[in-house]
């Protein structure tokens, strides 16, 4: 609510300023635009920016930062394991966080009064009763060590939520004036713009590399966590996939590992025929009606979102092999989920992405090396054996690679289609299971994060990041190395 | 002359070279039937890219279809002052609307010449679930309707519309307490009789999950909801940020290590496998910043980041596709690098980057991965947001992961309900990539 309001008024601030600056830049020069350095607007907006851009900046990471340091202070007083009464630190604040919400709720809607809200104790009322009343459910019964956290976090934010609204306030109206001061005809109000503007298309732009640094670090933390409560070794070497969150589980990456690269083969084994085929078809041989029909109803099933993918694999794909393969017939499956559903579906899924990746690359050889080989008496067939796929060999392999890599990052197909059991085993009509759909299963529902069951989830996706980011890479540099420069 | 055609023509046509010679040798022969083999392959590899698309959109509308109609049973119930106050005094107060029901249900049978039918009360409640409360509801709310007659509409149980649809079969129901064989044939009466029809389910499309033990309830309305908040979120921020992103790169960045790093970084970022992203959400968003678990806005902060290359990429090809007589005309005139860029090349490249931003959308609205890690699946959104803030900050489900959640429960009704809510967010991208195509067919502009 009051960071609406604070929005609102660091928007009107800047407004006020846009106006102020152009009026003063024109009334200096008594309304003689060709006396002033840049045109009107530039001196408004110079204030605006320099009103509004470090205001916001200012109130984001104050935002971003304001959880965190009130979580740690009040964190720093439930260290003593009789305040918590033998419950874990994080399961503590999760109460202290709803009690300090529920009485932030209970106060706006009038169901109690401010003072009341400060001097409450457990003695005296029920405080769950009383909070259930303004419609915030508590699990349990409020001690009174989450009590008094609560109100501390309260106190905490409180103060926290109004030295912000006046820093920043204070920090537009600066803007402000520095902006307004500087609005003289002689000052180069663009150049100081653009300036602006620029640094915040840097900002833009450098939020990739944010991003990236965030991917890293939140696998990286958590990873060295793991490795701290579980040994590396096991974790790389370990065959047997057993989680179990009682204690006791043993955490082999190997099944996992197996489970995907089995399923990506599969996949490719589909993808890349059919891809291939498709691509030199299209590109060679049909005729403009065929490619303008047939190109984008191939490209359709790349826009299809995963999860049809998986429901197909789950529900079509699965009982037609089961009726095929399955106990009726040949006895080689026993349920619908296995490595063959999950690989078929995740085939039709890479069809395209082949298909039109490769379309791309036989297109870029130059009409040259066909003529010249159709010269030479060569069929149509034979040139494309002997001639184009050779030069665009590179790219190809490059396309593979790539898919490959959406093979092993992909989930919500193994999720549904794969199964559950992680084991090491032949035959592809088993069900088996992937790193990703590890991933999911030890990551949703209420994991507790501090658990080696649940931090594992993040050195499955570390090395997840690090394969499909080694594939991405070399797939750039076979394509940059042994590409053939044509022309 | 003819020196010249009799050479050229081969190298145009291989296959006509025979005709040239009196007979095809071996070779030839062997040579063109691998040429025609060829061909056949590559026809076969379209052949089944086209089939896998027919039979997936044929399986999608099949399985489907049926989630969007329901059965129901609509029945005039005329019910007097003296009844209602009567079955209001009584202990059991459904029990009492429910025989009313059977009453009035009995009666219309009755009339519509199919007399023979006992409809027992049990055999109802397996047909038709709980229809007493639902009754009873409509006139305590509703007291100035009694005396005079009103049709009702009430939805048959999911069993039921399983075995109309053919998805259920008498056999399997030997064993079952939910519904018996006998109920069957009172439902095949029912239908003979006109009382039993297959009506729209509007529930499924504005209505809210429901439990895991009544899959006739459920609907998708409110992950709806979720998803636009979603997409509020990835469109307010990934449009800015990427253009800003992009005009940087294409117009202004010098040629240094650190826009290298960042070009490198986006390249990079867009084969990021999307559950790595889900992990970033948890830990930054989730962990670190203290956001809501299953809130909308959490979800459309992952997207964001997931569809931020994307939207970058396309950006800029359509920024590079603007000729560069346009920037230097722009700059002859006097205009700053900035005002050649924001105001001449921008305009021109609208179209391709509002193209770009919408595909970049619709796939972050079929993204179902990074919302598994962020919570928001398995959870049962209760009702509408009462506001924006409400929307972005409150728990709420998504179409694809609400699509999920009916998936991986072990009810077999659900899974029409899965397929149901695919054709929904289908037909929403399909939508979405129409408008793309008609915004590029409208404006593009070719050099």
């Amino acid at each position: 609510m009051s960071n609406t309001l604070l929005a609102l008024i660091v928007l009107a601030l800047g407004a006020i300023g846009y106006v102020i600056g152009r009026q003063r830049a024109l009334k200096a020069t008594d309304g003689d635009q060709r006396k002033l350095h840049s045109l009107p607007s530039y001196y408004g907006t110079n204030v605006l920016l320099k009103t509004m851009v470090p205001a916001f900046l200012l109130m984001l990471v104050w935002l971003l930062a304001q959880p965190i340091v009130v979580d740690r202070s009040v964190r720093a007083g439930l260290q003593d394991e009789s305040v918590r009464q033998d419950r874990s630190v994080s399961l503590v604040m999760t109460d202290v966080r709803r009690v300090a919400n529920g009485l932030g709720i209970a106060v706006e809607q009038g169901v109690m009064s401010r003072d009341e809200a400060r001097s409450l104790d457990t003695q005296s009322t029920d405080v769950r009763a009383r909070l259930g009343e303004a419609g915030v459910a508590l699990g349990s019964d409020v001690t009174p060590a989450v009590l008094e956290a609560a109100q501390q976090y309260r106190g905490l934010s409180g103060t926290g939520d109004i030295a912000r609204f006046a820093l920043v306030v204070a920090l537009a109206l600066a803007g402000l004036g520095w902006g307004v001061r500087e609005s003289t005809p002689s000052f180069r109000a663009r150049n100081s713009v653009e300036r602006g503007i620029k640094s915040l298309l840097i900002l833009a732009s450098c939020i990739a590399i944010l991003t990236t640094i965030g991917i890293v670090l939140s696998l990286v933390f958590n990873t060295i966590e793991f490795f701290r409560i579980y040994p590396a070794r096991d974790f790389f070497l370990s065959t047997t996939w057993s989680p179990s969150f009682g204690g006791g589980s043993e955490l082999g990456i190997l099944p996992l590992l197996w489970g995907t690269l089995y399923i990506s083969l599969i996949a490719l084994l589909v993808a890349v025929p059919i891809g291939l085929f498709a691509a030199v078809y299209l590109s060679e041989y049909a005729s403009k009606r065929v490619r303008s029909v047939a190109k984008p109803a191939i490209e359709i099933l790349a826009g299809i979102p995963t999860i049809v993918y998986g429901l197909f694999a789950l529900l079509t794909i699965g009982p037609l092999l089961l009726r095929v393969f399955g106990d009726d017939t040949v006895g080689w499956m026993d349920g619908g989920t296995a490595v063959m559903t999950a690989g078929l579906a995740m085939g039709i899924m890479l069809i395209p992405f082949v298909s039109s990746l490769s379309d791309d690359v036989i297109n870029a050889v130059p009409q040259a090396m066909r003529d010249g080989s159709y010269g030479l008496g060569a069929t149509q067939s034979e040139t494309i054996k002997q001639v184009i796929l050779p030069a665009a060999l590179p790219g190809i392999v490059g396309a593979i690679l790539l898919a490959a890599s959406r093979a092993i990052g992909e989930t919500m197909i193994v999720v549904l289609g794969a199964g559950a059991a992680a084991r090491l085993s032949l035959n592809p009509f088993e069900a088996m299971t992937t790193v990703t759909a590890k991933i999911v299963s030890q990551l949703t529902g209420d994991a507790d994060f501090s658990s080696a069951e649940a931090l594992v989830a993040f050195a499955l996706g570390m090395t997840l990041f690090v394969v499909t980011l080694g594939l991405n890479v070399l797939a750039l540099y076979i394509v940059r190395k042994y590409r053939e420069q044509y022309e | 002359m003819t020196d010249a055609t009799a050479g050229a023509t081969p190298a145009v046509d291989p296959g006509r070279k025979s005709k040239s010679i009196i007979t095809t040798d071996d070779n030839t022969r062997r040579r063109n039937r691998a040429e025609k083999r060829f061909q056949y392959y590559g026809i076969a590899a379209i052949g089944v890219g086209v089939f896998f698309l027919l039979a997936l959109t044929f399986s999608i509308l099949r399985s489907g279809l049926p989630a969007f109609t329901e059965t129901a049973v609509s029945l005039e119930i005329n019910l007097s002052q003296e009844q209602f106050d009567e079955a209001e005094s009584k202990l059991l107060k459904t029990g009492a609307y429910e025989q009313l029901f059977v009453q009035a249900l009995q009666q219309q049978l009755n009339a519509e010449g199919e007399g023979d039918v006992e409809v027992e009360e049990d055999a109802v409640g397996r047909i038709m679930g709980n229809v007493g409360s639902e009754i009873r509801e409509f006139y305590l709310a509703n007291q100035d309707q009694l005396g005079e007659p009103v049709t009702f509409n009430v939805p048959a149980s999911s069993r039921v519309d399983r075995y109309l649809n053919g998805g259920l079969s008498r056999e399997s129901l030997a064993e079952s307490k939910f519904l018996t064989p006998e109920d069957l044939d009172i439902v095949d009466r029912l239908v003979e009789a006109g009382t039993l029809t297959n009506v729209i389910d509007w529930d499924f499309i504005t209505g809210t999950d429901s439990g895991v033990d009544n899959p006739g309830g459920a609907g998708l309305g409110a992950s709806v909801i979720g998803s636009f908040f979603m997409m509020l979120v990835v469109l307010v921020l990934s449009l800015p940020i990427g253009v800003a992103a992009s005009i940087y790169l294409e117009e202004f960045a010098p040629q240094n290590k650190l826009t290298d790093f960042i070009e490198v970084n986006i390249s990079n970022l867009a084969a990021v496998p999307s559950i790595v992203y889900g992990i970033l959400g948890l830990a930054v968003f989730i962990q670190f910043a203290g956001l809501p678990q299953s809130a909308p806005l959490v979800g459309g902060l992952v997207l964001t980041l997931m569809t931020l290359p994307t939207i970058i990429i396309s950006t800029r090809a359509s920024l590079k596709s603007v000729p560069p007589s346009i920037r230097s005309a722009a700059l002859g005139v006097g205009a700053s690098k900035m005002q050649s860029v924001f105001h001449h090349v921008l305009p021109l490249a609208m179209p391709g980057i509002l193209t770009g931003t919408i595909i970049g959308l619709a796939q972050a609205l079929g993204e179902t991965a990074p919302l598994l890690l962020i919570g928001m699946v398995g959870y049962v959104a209760r009702g509408y947001p009462d506001g924006i803030v409400s929307g972005l900050m409150d728990p709420n489900s998504a179409m694809p992961a609400q699509i999920y959640t009916w998936a991986a429960r072990s009810d077999p009704a659900f899974y029409e309900k899965a397929w149901g809510g695919i054709i929904i967010l289908l037909v929403f991208l399909l939508a979405m990539n129409a408008l793309a195509i008609i915004l590029r067919r409208k404006f593009e502009r070719r050099w």
